[in-house]
């Protein structure tokens, strides 16, 4: 529930800073950031000032857009990686990165033997090990973390709960399997597995896990007068800032956009051709069809349930289609997708209508640095290409897309919803199960990667739960989608 | 006894830097504390423009009146337990 800790503020303090550095044209100095951060005469959250700063580095590194995996000279200076990322026009990193210094190497074995062992005579966690992974010394049970296999036996059977579970909270969070320990026992995307979700980064209590920014660039882009910037807001945007949409609307032109468009309109198109392509599907005797809004999700199918591809809808994403409506009027436009997800960064690489994605908190970050308070600036309307329905505008809470189809389709098919709310290790099982056999019943599959929807997105700013009362708010004074 | 009234500021600095986790309170109150405070939400209280930092010691809350830097979740509790205490001890 609690969507902020120590490691995300420490993030978000680095992110102002070097926003700040950015739109005032201070790279010169970006190489004290770390002293600036973290004198020597504070408080440090390490064993000592000096990694504060190296690891304040590298999430500078990252926030720059480069990938820590990328380093070859420990000395190469910030400035300088600031100046290849102002020179850079492609930007085809992976999204996520670790910093392995701030990874502290949660242990191995996930079970662990504490002081409540009695070292009874009974020993029915030894001799429940299949592995034979426990050893009695000193009078207390030892667990051997290279034979142990984490089943968990050892656990249940003791008497006195003396033996706990430790979980690593990357791994665990990951649906796929895509982080794991390498040899010195640091953390490791394996990016042919990983599907971006972002889960692994929001888990980490250490922050060592990390996105890599395209923040930079859209600074450099905003101070290149030339360029038209446009701005394209994620439907979950309502409610994560203070004030209304309106107000944010005008922020955003004050933080230099030149035109404001909300995606829930490309969303209208996507609940069009989605209903659209169900109806036919189901005459042709399809068992069913899942949604396909979500990258995260998609990345999941083609990386890990291939056998569900034929059932995934064609149709693209609200995002897409946004974006070709703006390119469509100017094929100038530079395009900014702003939203709470990260996968969506990926699906941006792929498609050569969105040119950038920002976050939430970047974009906060931004305002920040600016000085740019958001319920203070007056409201005004989004650059508007088509007005964006109740339904287009519901597509950020889980069941809000079946919704819209649902809604757009009507009496021209029955339709029978099945919901996936949130990407794991079961909700992942149950997918492939689909696969084979069918959905149990339904026709209909909505798929989100993240528990509630997007206002639950890795990089949100809002409570989910208050950011859902104000979606439902906005959904309910807008047009039904004729 | 009289509630205790936290106010969390909601401008957008104090947002940007985690005045949500905050507005949790909004929801779910600990057990212990039902019926004893009172939480509302402030426009920016200008206390992120005092200085060339002040963001850097968002987000603010007030609590009885008495302001907190880089509040959080569980330091507004803390501060607001040790306030009753202070209470009933009296
Ligand atoms: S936004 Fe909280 S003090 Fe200004």
């Amino acid at each position: 529930m609690l969507a902020k800790n120590n490691a995300s503020r420490i993030r978000t303090k680095l992110l102002i800073k070097i926003a700040e550095t950015f739109l005032n044209d201070d790279i010169e100095n970006i190489d004290r950031l770390p002293l600036n951060l973290r004198p020597k005469d504070e408080d440090h959250n390490r064993c000592c000032v000096y990694k504060d700063r190296a690891i304040i580095k590298y999430r500078t590194m990252a926030t720059l857009g480069h990938s820590i995996e990328d380093e070859t000279d420990e000395l190469k200076p910030l400035s300088v990686y600031a100046k290849e990322a102002l020179e850079r026009e492609e930007d085809d990193k992976p999204v996520l990165t670790v910093i392995d210094i701030a990874c502290s190497g949660c242990i191995k074995a996930q079970y662990m033997v504490t002081n409540a062992c009695r070292g009874c005579l009974a020993q029915p966690c030894r001799l429940n090990c299949p592995k034979d992974a426990i050893t009695i010394v000193n009078g207390q049970a030892k667990i051997d973390p290279e034979l142990c296999i984490n089943c968990g036996k050892c656990k249940e059977v003791c008497p006195y709960h003396a033996i706990i579970h430790v979980p690593i909270p990357c791994e665990e969070a990951c649906p796929v399997n895509a982080i794991s320990k390498d040899e010195d026992g640091k953390e490791h995307i394996d990016h042919e597995k990983c599907i971006n979700c972002g889960k692994c980064l929001v888990s980490c209590p250490f922050g060592a896990i990390v996105e890599t920014s395209q923040i930079i660039d859209v600074i450099k882009n905003i101070k290149n007068k030339d360029k038209k910037m446009v701005a394209m807001l994620a439907p979950a945007i309502v409610g994560q800032f203070p004030g209304t949409i309106k107000n944010m609307a005008t922020a955003l032109k004050k933080l230099g956009f030149n035109k404001v468009v909300e995606v829930a309109s490309g969303a209208d198109i996507t609940t069009n051709k989605e209903a659209e392509e169900f109806v036919e599907n189901m005459k042709k005797g399809q068992e069913f069809m899942t949604t396909s809004c979500c990258p995260a999700y998609v990345n999941a199918v083609n990386k890990h349930i291939p056998e569900l591809k034929p059932f995934v809808s064609h149709t693209e994403t609200p995002m897409y289609y946004t974006a070709e409506m703006v390119k469509d009027e100017d094929p100038n436009a530079t395009t900014i997708f702003i939203g709470p997800c990260l996968a969506k960064r990926v699906e941006a690489q792929r498609s050569n209508l969105v040119d950038f994605v920002l976050t939430f908190e970047e974009i906060g970050a931004m305002l920040v640095a600016k000085d740019i308070m958001v319920a203070e600036c007056e409201e005004t309307e989004f650059d508007t290409i088509s007005e964006a329905s109740a339904q287009g505008r519901g597509f950020p809470i889980t069941g809000g897309v079946a919704a819209a189809v649902a809604h757009k389709v009507g009496d021209k098919a029955e339709i029978k919803v099945e919901k996936i709310d949130g990407l794991d290790a079961v909700s992942m099982k149950r997918l492939k199960k689909f696969a084979q056999k069918g959905c149990e019943g339904c026709n209909i599959v909505e798929v989100m990667c993240c528990e509630g929807g997007c206002v639950a997105g890795p990089r949100v700013l809002a409570l989910p739960k208050k950011a859902t009362r104000q979606v439902e708010k906005y959904v309910d004074n807008s047009e039904d989608l004729k | 006894m009289e509630k205790i009234k936290i106010e969390i500021c909601v401008g957008t600095t104090c947002f940007v830097m985690g005045a949500s986790s905050i507005q949790a309170l909004e929801f779910e109150i600990p057990e212990d504390l039902i019926g004893k405070i009172e939480v509302t939400e402030s426009r920016c209280m200008e206390f992120c423009k005092d200085h060339k930092d002040g963001h850097h010691k968002g987000p603010f809350v007030k609590i009885n009146g008495e302001v907190m830097a880089d509040a959080t979740y569980d330091k507004v509790l803390d501060k607001v337990r040790a306030i009753i205490k202070k209470k009933e001890e009296n």
